[in-house]
């Protein structure tokens, strides 16, 4: 077994609104910061695995995003990176 | 008849639902998250609240628990259950009814009464209500845009299964108005807006009250 450190990225599916992202994008208007397109605010989740490999890892990783991490009907997930522990 | 309320760690309507259910002439008990038995319950009320503090998404983490097997059997067998506010957001995480529910669109939590017209009367919750009748009750929610992809909509329009829409505004930018939903075999109904805090006059609306008297259900509907 090994330590691994797997960093997920829950979105905001591009369909559905996203009324906090606004938010933030109209506070950054508010304090002059020119040129905000769009914002869009998710959610990063950093989980700390033991595991035979880092495949397996991955696996476990992505089957808790389907399962429980995101909700499919409204959010996208991106397993963005999965390394060993120091 | 028998109506049991699931209270989760975070409930806070499950007085309420139970009142409304005594009130209108059912043996009311509440049956404990960690339960795996409904105890011969005809009827299951999931109330609302924060289950689990609403974490990670709201019901997210609440359909995990061991309750809710015993809910989703329950549903299976064609009996009825009724998710209010946080309840309906857990049974749409259950994938009991389809669709989730997201932040409002106008991202403030939203505290008021509102009014709803009755889209179907084919369903155990609904049968007192006719179509088209009007219905006052409060909405307090934070997470209560209903929404769903464009073939999942128009199959619960098709389908009959949207049970109530709001009307003279939308309180939270849910898509095409909708309030609550029902599953495929009717049994199930999820709706953001509280009927069991509208049970009486007192409170300001009686409106609520029939929803929990389900007479038709005793008798094997």
């Amino acid at each position: 077994m090994s330590r691994f450190r797997a960093r997920v990225r829950v979105m905001p599916r591009p369909s559905i609104l996203d009324p906090a992202g606004r938010a933030v994008s109209h506070a950054l208007g508010e304090l002059g910061f020119a040129g905000v397109a769009d914002v869009r605010l998710g959610r990063a989740v950093e989980l700390v695995l033991d595991a035979a490999s880092a495949d397996a890892a991955r696996d476990g990783a992505l089957r808790m995003c389907e399962r429980l991490l995101a909700n499919p009907v409204t959010e996208d997930f991106v397993l963005e990176t999965v390394e060993p522990t120091a | 008849m028998k109506i049991a309320v699931v209270r989760f760690p975070g409930s806070n309507c499950d007085a309420d639902a139970f009142a409304a259910a005594e009130a209108a002439g059912a043996e009311a008990s509440y049956v404990w998250h960690r339960s795996t038995d409904l105890g011969g319950a005809d009827v299951v009320v999931l109330p609302g609240g924060f289950c689990y503090g609403d974490y990670l998404r709201p019901g997210a983490i609440a359909r995990f628990s061991p309750v809710m097997r015993a809910v989703a059997a329950h549903a299976a067998a064609g009996r009825p259950v009724l998710g209010i506010c946080n309840g309906f957001q857990v049974l749409c995480e259950a994938q009991l009814l389809p669709g989730a529910l997201a932040r409002n669109g106008g991202l403030s939590f939203v505290c008021r009464t509102v009014t709803l017209r009755v889209e179907s009367d084919a369903t155990p919750f609904t049968a007192r209500y006719r179509v088209g009748q009007e219905l006052r009750m409060p909405v307090a929610h934070g997470d209560g845009r209903y929404v769903a992809d464009e073939p999942t909509l128009d199959r619960l329009e098709r389908e009959d299964r949207v049970v109530v829409r709001y009307v003279n505004g939308n309180p939270n930018g849910a898509m095409r108005d909708i309030a609550g939903i029902t599953n495929e075999g009717r049994n199930v109904v999820g709706l953001m807006p509280h009927p069991e805090r509208a049970a009486e006059s007192l409170l300001g609306s009686s409106d609520g009250a029939a929803m929990f008297a389900l007479a038709a259900v005793a008798a094997g509907v």
